[in-house]
């Protein structure tokens, strides 16, 4: 399994298309610094779509002032973990 | 388990150079260990002793310094990426006749089999990207 750590924006989606062409079954996408924005409502249809599951690094959404339902956030501490729960990580920038 | 962090963002490139020393922390207080920190390409930047934010603003050289010194972490910078962008250490100030080297203290200049070396000891590598 592995950990795809997405941190541009959705102003950049050359970029998310090359993360969510490699997705595999049981990867995790965690979203953070700009990548957070993907969450907002108008982006949710294409999240969904996503074989991954789908996280949110906390401080950073906080930093944008974004309030977001209904998606997993982790803390600096839950990165790590996500860190050991997959064997690799995949940066996307 | 050991970590190993590459840095490719500079401070104010991107807001990846904040969030790699928040992993780096967040990392040590869970009671792993990191076997290096790898600055690469505009990264280096976090190598300056020259940088010299106001004083309310986060200043990202000297954070990275006193994580090192207080965890005892080697801090390796890129050297041909370093060199071209003007951070040099005094030997490499030596060898292109400038005046003075600019290398914070704490880091080093190395190659790249640092970070190759890196990642075959690692049991995690964690890159963290700079910005477009």
């Amino acid at each position: 399994m592995t950990l795809h750590i997405l941190g541009a924006s959705p102003s950049d989606r050359t970029t998310f298309e090359s993360c969510r062409d490699t997705l595999m079954d049981g990867d995790t996408l965690l979203l953070i610094e700009d990548g957070v924005y993907w969450a907002l409502p108008q982006h949710r249809p294409e999240l969904a779509r996503l074989p991954a599951r789908v996280k949110l690094l906390k401080a950073d959404r906080e930093a944008r002032g974004v309030e977001l339902e209904a998606l997993a956030e982790v803390d600096d501490s839950g990165f790590v973990e996500l860190c050991l729960e997959n064997e690799r990580s995949v940066s996307w920038f | 388990m050991r970590f190993t962090l590459v840095v490719h963002s500079a401070p104010y490139q991107s807001a990846s150079a904040g969030t790699a020393l928040r992993f780096a922390r967040a990392v040590l207080d869970a009671g792993h260990q990191i076997h290096r920190v790898f600055f690469y390409r505009e990264g280096v930047h976090n190598a300056s002793a020259l940088a010299s934010p106001p004083r309310d603003e986060q200043n990202l050289p000297q954070e990275w310094r006193a994580l090192a010194k207080e965890h005892d972490l080697d801090l390796v910078v890129c050297i041909a990426a370093a060199v071209r962008r003007g951070i040099l250490d005094k030997e490499e100030a030596r060898r292109y006749e400038k005046k003075a080297g600019n290398l914070a203290k704490r880091f080093e200049l190395s190659g790249l089999g640092q970070l190759i070396e890196a990642s075959v000891v690692s049991d995690r590598v964690v890159t963290f990207g700079g910005g477009r």
